[in-house]
């Protein structure tokens, strides 16, 4: 038995822990949230008001009216997640079973794979607050993200109908498609960091500002400034293929409603088509999450002390740990908000515009994107 | 021996977070479908959707060649890309240890690729409106 010592028990008690944390308790809020907040951004822009009846259903234990809180309905993910486990759980005769059954979970599972390898704040208890924090993060997680198309095509695939079929083969091509530009637009950034560790960027931009925004460490040379216009342009294109590979308007063709019914899970019920709706938002989160990471400078707040290591067990460095998983959740959030605001603002691509915008456009300018930052980085010092 | 190298890899923790995700996602389907109402089927509950009439094509329609193609492309430029990784991570420090010769060398690499794809373009391998 004494390889039952060597395991290393307390290891995998914390990143139990942490994954639990990062699953349960932010995500997976944080995605039944978006959905709210979806609903009402989009009646506030269309003069609606949205869901704003829900609370939370008190009456049940005896009190006499549900309890609202400050903006009303806040009850309403609650009751949707209840609903979804209470609806009947249909399968079609027609349908491929096993596969029909595996979409779902994953389209669900890459989404929430990926937040594995993200740094989301600083030092908390002791712990980093990063469940694995690997040497290949960036390319783990578009690895890891790319996987999300099977789900979908499995999804079209299996339901042996036409509308599933047609939005699933432009789904798999829209997300192929726009996995070039995602690519293309992070190698600037990989350029200017020199690693591809996230907690390293992540460092990279406390010392030199956060490369979106390079005077948040207090001065501004002129390499930072030149290097700033490239940046700009990767973070536009990585911005837009992050749309398109979410399948968020103004690129949601693969379930366009007016033509495709409701694309590839159009045969789907219950909470097998919660997941996939579900999924779609976690994999926005972890996009947003690498976008802030990459970009927005991850959990550092500029000119706020950073805690330490043997700082986290005091008063002061939780109190600044939580601070930082703060900062790193309001700015995923705030990211969000925008990806909710263009949905309701713009109007949705052709199959065909999309396809050129994605391979002649945005490909292109990705890739002299790239050599410009390079000339930049060689020439000035 | 290689299950316990692989604990005391940085890679355990992010298993783990899959099983989790796993998990997450099969007991949700699970309760659904312990929980959720079952009614009776019928024969029209059983046909696939189709806007309200009988559908009269197969379930799988044809669909354009240009799809196969978009994929062939990827393939290839995605896997310029992932060369480009391990060139952009060393790419600072040996820009000041072997001079230009690094960016060179990358942009004849993706001027070779770049002849391809211009021949791609001119063939209107990605003209989605002929």
């Amino acid at each position: 038995m004494d390889f039952l010592n060597d395991i290393p028990w307390m290891l995998i008690a914390a990143s139990i822990a942490k994954t639990l944390f990062l699953i349960f308790g932010v995500v997976l809020p944080i995605v039944s949230y978006t959905v709210y907040a979806e609903r009402r951004v989009s009646a506030l822009i269309q003069d609606r008001l949205g869901p704003n009846r829900t609370g939370f259903p008190i009456s049940l234990f005896g009190f006499e009216k549900d309890l609202q809180l400050f903006l009303g309905g806040l009850g309403q993910p609650i009751a949707d997640a209840v609903k979804f486990l209470l609806k009947e759980e249909f399968t079609p005769a027609h349908v491929n079973k096993f596969y029909f059954w595996l979409a779902p979970v994953l389209a669900m599972v890459p989404a929430l794979s990926t937040l594995a390898v993200l740094p989301f704040g600083n030092y908390l208890f002791g712990q980093k607050m990063v469940v694995a924090d690997v040497n290949v993060g960036i390319l783990y997680v578009f690895a890891i993200a790319s996987i999300g198309v099977y789900g979908i095509v499995l999804a079209g695939w299996s339901s042996n109908s036409k509308y599933p079929f047609l939005g699933s083969i432009r789904a798999s091509s829209q997300m192929i498609s726009y996995e070039l530009s995602l690519g293309l637009s992070a190698v600037p950034v990989l350029l200017i960091i020199g690693n591809l560790n996230l907690s390293q960027a992540i460092q990279y931009q406390i010392e030199n500002g956060w490369l979106l925004l390079p005077f948040t460490d207090g001065n501004l040379t002129l390499r930072e400034l030149l290097l700033w216009i490239p940046v700009l342009i990767s973070f536009i294109i990585f911005t837009i293929s992050m749309f398109a590979e979410t399948n968020r308007l103004p690129f949601d063709l693969p379930e366009s409603e007016t033509e495709l019914v409701a694309g590839y899970h159009t045969e789907y019920s219950a909470m097998k088509f919660a997941l996939f709706f579900l999924g779609e938002y976690a994999a926005m989160i972890a996009g947003s999450s690498v976008i802030v990471v990459l970009f927005l400078g991850g959990w550092h707040i500029p000119f706020l002390p950073i805690n330490t290591l043997e700082s986290s067990t005091t008063p002061a460095g939780i109190a600044l740990g939580f601070l930082h998983i703060t900062a790193f959740f309001a700015k995923v959030v705030g990211i969000l908000l925008f990806f909710i605001w263009v949905r309701w603002t713009l109007p949705r691509f052709r199959f065909d515009q999309l396809m050129k915008l994605g391979w002649l456009y945005l490909f292109e300018i990705a890739l002299v994107n790239i050599f410009i930052t390079a000339a930049i980085l060689a020439l000035v010092k | 021996m290689f299950l316990l190298c692989f604990m005391k890899s940085d890679y355990l923790p992010i298993l783990l977070q899959v099983l989790v995700a796993i998990g997450f996602a099969c007991s949700a389907l699970l309760v659904s479908l312990l929980l959720g109402k079952a009614t009776r089927r019928n024969a029209t509950k059983d046909t696939a959707y189709e806007c309200g009439m009988i559908a009269d094509e197969g379930p799988q329609p044809r669909f354009s060649v240009k799809f196969y193609l978009v994929a062939m492309l990827f393939i290839l430029f995605d896997l310029e890309i992932v060369f480009m990784y391990p060139w952009a991570v060393i790419y600072k420090d040996a820009i000041l240890e072997y001079g230009a010769s690094i960016f060179w060398s990358m942009f004849s690499f993706v001027g070779i690729l770049t002849l391809g794809y211009v021949y791609a373009v001119k063939k209107g391998a990605l003209d989605w409106k002929s």
